[in-house]
Order: structure tokens, then sequence, then C-alpha cells
């Protein structure tokens, strides 16, 4: 495989440059322009609007523009009971809604002071994990298909249905379950599903052998990946970058091994990837390794899966103890949390969303100047977004 | 702490002292990083900490928590509105609420505080495993207070979003804009007064929603 480099790349349009100059035996002049990307743009998953300040071909300055999207769900939990805000709060990150619920559920059981049963927890973490593989196939298929491959895009939908099938077995509902209670979940698992669970897993698991060797292994996507958008560790922490997006920088650091919530993510055996350089390959790789050991994980959640209720015993009508609290787990893009004030009333007095992608994003000035245009696209396909995780 | 089965009970009250250990050193050590700065800090066992410090004191306290706990990720940054809300449980379907209570005192929370407005920011240290809030009033005739920019560089997107939902100044900021609002948008939305439109104009139906069966009586 004859991947190539990004110097060598600047090297090879430089001693073009340097060709066509003598050629024309003119001095080239550059003019500053300014590239408007979106907000309707394929590569920006919804709404994300770029405004790039370009000379010649690279970038001089580049800077997201969003709120297209906002719906104010900070303002809007003020006012809404705590079992209420699960119905908003799905829709931030919208491929893996269920994983939005769990941290919210999880800080309102820390005020108070409730527990999920075992049984809860580990059918919490499955579906979490189910959410993850929904999320991040599509992130597989999209980034391949912009950079110009239009078939892992039609496999990812196509694959993606037999989580999202299973999920809506479970919960009723393909994209927006709200299926999460303080103290446990709604219902049990269905008859049959465990078992479907896992062919499904199965099927996961080749999607994931298929992509390693039709994306990974392709060397366009390579030449266009390697070395573009390096994010070096520190730089990452310091803006807050979480996910797969700081593994692939080397940092290894998974709020699902790390984290202290109630999840039974410490009862079965399973490793953290991560990717020593920080560019946009490593990005996809480490998700696409990360969708792989998801489907170990469902495997051996259900394999031990503990009998027991799935509810503790909580008030009907929920009032949450006066206090503060902050739960965050490792969601498909990063590290989501929540932090709320309750005053002991039926609404939570403030809400405040950590959502992944808004500081994954906040990098973008930094990381895109200097890059080339068509590299525009690699960099923030590869730091993966969803719109309403930025926007909420 | 996750405990599922017995057997693990002793290692997780063991790691859990041991983290709250580590809470009160961390405590400790910002206290003596900040000096006059440091006001005073809650922790809660097995939860989580919190530190409150002077308004002038807020970057040394973020540089502090970098540099000598270790703290390099920039979890996340806001503000709390203490005010309680000046339209009361109006919102409220009058059917849940029959008697509108009564607007509480102001009561800040953890950490204590004085003013209305206080910051917030979380910082996450990736070695420990463990996060640290610290908050910062703010003093009612200035909101204002120094940008973090210098010592996170994630600071410059949430101050920003701080900034137009509360109104609150961060000084040497070097690009104060709107982040998600419109340009010409009047207000701060986060604002406890700042009043939620749709529930003046149509109030939440609450159990008045149900729509009723046939033959059934109303309520």
């Amino acid at each position: 495989m004859t991947a190539v480099g990004a110097d060598q790349r600047q090297q090879m349009a430089y001693v073009a440059t340097q060709a066509a100059d003598a050629r024309l035996n003119v001095e080239v002049e550059t003019e500053g322009m300014t590239l408007n990307i979106g907000p309707q743009h394929p590569a920006t998953h919804g709404t994300l609007r770029l405004v790039a300040r370009l000379d010649g071909e690279q970038v001089v300055e580049a800077e997201p523009i969003m709120g297209y999207m906002h719906r104010g769900y900070e303002k809007l939990a003020e006012v809404r009971t705590y079992p209420q805000v699960t119905t908003l709060i799905n829709r931030i990150d919208w491929l893996g809604s269920f994983a939005n619920e769990v941290p919210f559920i999880l800080a309102a059981e820390k005020l108070m002071e409730v527990e999920a049963p075992p049984r809860a927890q580990w059918i919490r973490t499955a579906l979490f994990e189910l959410s993850r593989i929904a999320n991040i196939t599509l992130f597989l298929g999209d980034m391949a298909v912009q950079l110009g491959a239009l078939t892992p895009v039609f496999m990812a939908f196509r694959d993606r249905e037999f989580v999202l099938n299973q999920i809506e077995a479970v919960t009723g509902g393909r994209f927006h379950p709200n299926f999460d209670r303080i103290g446990g979940l709604k219902d049990d698992l269905p008859q049959g599903w465990i078992n479907d669970t896992k062919q499904a897993m199965e099927k996961i698991r080749d999607f994931c052998d298929e992509f390693e060797e039709l994306v990974l292994g392709n060397e366009i996507f390579e030449a266009r990946s390697r070395g573009i958008g390096i994010v070096p560790p520190e730089v990452g922490l310091s803006y807050g970058l979480s996910g797969a997006n700081i593994r692939a920088s080397g940092v290894d650091w998974d709020l699902r091994r790390d984290g202290h919530e109630a999840l039974a993510y410490d009862q079965v055996d399973w490793k953290v990837w991560t990717h020593p350089d920080g560019d946009s390959f490593a990005r996809y790789w480490v998700r696409l390794q990360e969708t792989r050991e998801a489907t170990h994980i469902v495997d051996q959640l259900l394999d031990g899966l503990p009998s027991g209720p799935i509810m503790a015993k909580v008030p009907r009508i929920i009032k949450v103890p006066a206090g503060e609290a902050y739960a965050a787990t490792e969601n498909p893009l990063g590290e989501m949390g929540y932090y709320i004030v309750s005053k002991g009333d039926l609404v939570p007095f403030r809400v405040k969303i950590r959502s992944a992608s808004f500081s994954n994003i906040s990098i973008t000035p930094w990381l895109l100047k200097g890059v080339y245009v068509p590299d525009i696209i690699t960099i923030l396909a590869s730091l993966y977004f969803i719109l309403g995780d930025i926007d909420r | 702490m996750t405990q599922l089965s017995s057997t693990d009970t002793d290692a997780t009250t063991d790691a859990g002292a041991q983290a709250d250990e580590l809470r009160e050193a961390w405590a400790a050590r910002l206290a003596d990083a900040l000096g006059d700065g440091y006001v005073e800090h809650h922790i809660i066992p097995g939860g989580d900490l919190w530190v409150r410090v002077t308004r002038d004191s807020w970057t040394d306290a973020a540089t502090a928590a970098r540099d000598q706990l270790g703290c390099q990720f920039f979890d996340w940054l806001s503000a709390i509105d203490w005010l309680p809300s000046p339209y009361g449980r109006d919102m409220d379907a009058q059917e849940d609420n029959p008697q509108p209570k009564a607007a509480d005192p102001m009561e800040q929370g953890h950490a204590g505080g004085q003013t209305r407005f206080q910051m917030v920011v979380r910082l996450y240290s990736i070695t420990e495993h463990m996060g640290v809030t610290i908050k910062a009033d703010l003093p009612k005739d200035d909101l204002s207070i120094d940008t973090l920019i210098q010592v996170y560089a994630g600071a410059d997107w949430h101050e920003r979003e701080a900034w137009e939902m509360f109104g609150i100044h961060f000084n040497s900021h070097p690009d104060l804009r709107h982040i998600y609002l419109p340009g010409e948008f009047e207000g701060n939305p986060l604002r406890k007064d700042f009043p939620l439109l749709a529930r003046r104009v149509k109030p939440w139906p609450g159990i008045v929603d149900v729509e009723l069966f046939p033959g059934e009586e109303g309520p």
C-alpha cells in the first residue's frame, strides 16, 4: 500500500505550482476569498455553517456558525417535571438517543439517593451500547461518503437497522425511546430478545470486518485522512475534546471504565482502544474498534443478565431533594453530562447540559487553520458531530 | 460507586474513602494556592467536590487546578441564576397546583454563595478520574469576570454562551459575540426573570390535557 503522507502531498503541490509558475513565467498572486459552507451542506449533518477565509487553497481562518437548531433545552427543562425532561433530551443526540437519557437519570438518582436494581443497570448498559452501535455505524458510513466512497453509507444504513430493530423491540421507539426512568426502566425485555440481539451483534461484527477492509484498507481513504487534522493530546484536553476524538490522540481515558456511575461496565471484560496518531484516520480507526468492542460488551451483558426487579422503590410523583449533582457518561460522541440544581421541587431549578459535540467542535477554528479546502470536509467528518448535540 | 454484589463492598468503600481523602487534599491545595481568594468548599462523600473562590482569583483557581491538581480536561463552564422565578408556579396547570406557592427566598447551593449570579466551571483530571466544580459569586452591580481562555482554550465558546444566556461580561475575551441566538436578540434567556413566552401565551395543560372516555364525568 502506498499511502501518501501530508508532507509529501504538500511537497507535490509545491512542485506542481513551481512548474506552473515557470511555464507561465508570471508571479502568482493569490487573492483572499471567503467561502461559505452550509448551513445546508451534506458535510454538515444538519445545519452547521462554516465560514472560511481562504488564501488560494488554504484556510486562513475558519469559523463555525451555529444556532440554527438551538431549541433552548436548558430553559425548557426548568418548567418540566423530571420524567418530562427525558422526552426533551432524547432529541439532543438523535442517533443515540437512549444514551442521552442515562446521565440525566443518573444525576437525578444521585440527588434522590436511589440506585437502580442490578437488572435495570445491566439492561441500561446494554441499551446504552446498542445506542452507541446505532450511532457509530452511521458515522463509519458517513465519513466514507464524504471522502467520495458511496457504497459504505448504504451498508451502514442497512446494518444499523439490525440494531434499531432491537432497540425498537424493547422500547417501542427507533430513535426516541424515552425508556429510562428514575430508579430503573419502564419495562423488562421482551421474550426472545436476547437471542435476536446476539444475532444482530454477529451481523455488526461482520459489518466491522467488512469496513476494516473496505474503508480502512482503501488507499484513497488513507491518503485523504492520514496526517490530516492532527490533534495533540494537551490541546485536545484544553478544548474539552472527549470520547473517541481524544482517544485517537493517545489519551487512555474512557468514562465507561474510569467514571463512577452506576452502570454495569465494571462487570464485563472489555478494552479501551486508543491510537497514537491523532489524525482523521486514527479517529475513524478508534471508532471502528469501539463498535466491535461494544458488540462484545452487549454479548457479555446479555449472558450474565441478573434476574430481579427492574424498578427501585420510588414515589409515583417524583420530587427531587434540594442539592446539586453532576453525572456524566461516555456517550457515542464523547462525554455527556448533566448538572442538575434542584430546590426540592417537581421541576429542576437549573439544568446545565454538557454535550460532547459542542466542545468537540470548538477546536475547529484552531484545527482548520492552514489546511486545504478538501481537508475541511475530512476533518469535520472525522470529528463527528450531531447538530442537535451542538445546539441543544 | 457501583455496588452490585456483596463481595466487592469492602473494595468499593475503600476506593470511596480514598477518593474522599483526595478531594480533601485537592481542597487544601487550592486553599494554599489561593490564600484569601479561597472562600469555602463542600464535599459530598463518595460524590463530588465544590470549591468557592472570590471573583478576583477566578483565573488563579483555574490555573492552580490545571497545574497543581492535574485537571487538564476542561469540562464545561456556565452560570447559575439563583433568583427564585418571579413567575412563581403560574406556569403549571392550576389543577396540578391549586394554591400557587409563594416565591422561595433566594438560597444558594453547595459551597454557599451571597449573590444572585454565580459562575460555575467544572474541571477534570484524566489521571485521577476526578473532577472539581469551582464557583465564584458575581456582585449585582458588576456582572463581569476574567476570561479563562488563557488557561483553557475551550473556555471561549462556553463563555460566549454564558455571556448571551446570562449577560455576564468576560474581561479580555477577544470575541464576545452571540453564539446561538441571532445577532439582534435582546435579553438573556436563561435568567430567571426572562419569561418563557410559549408558556405565558398558552399555559401548560397538565392534567386538563387528559381526554375523557365517552360517558366519563369531567374532573
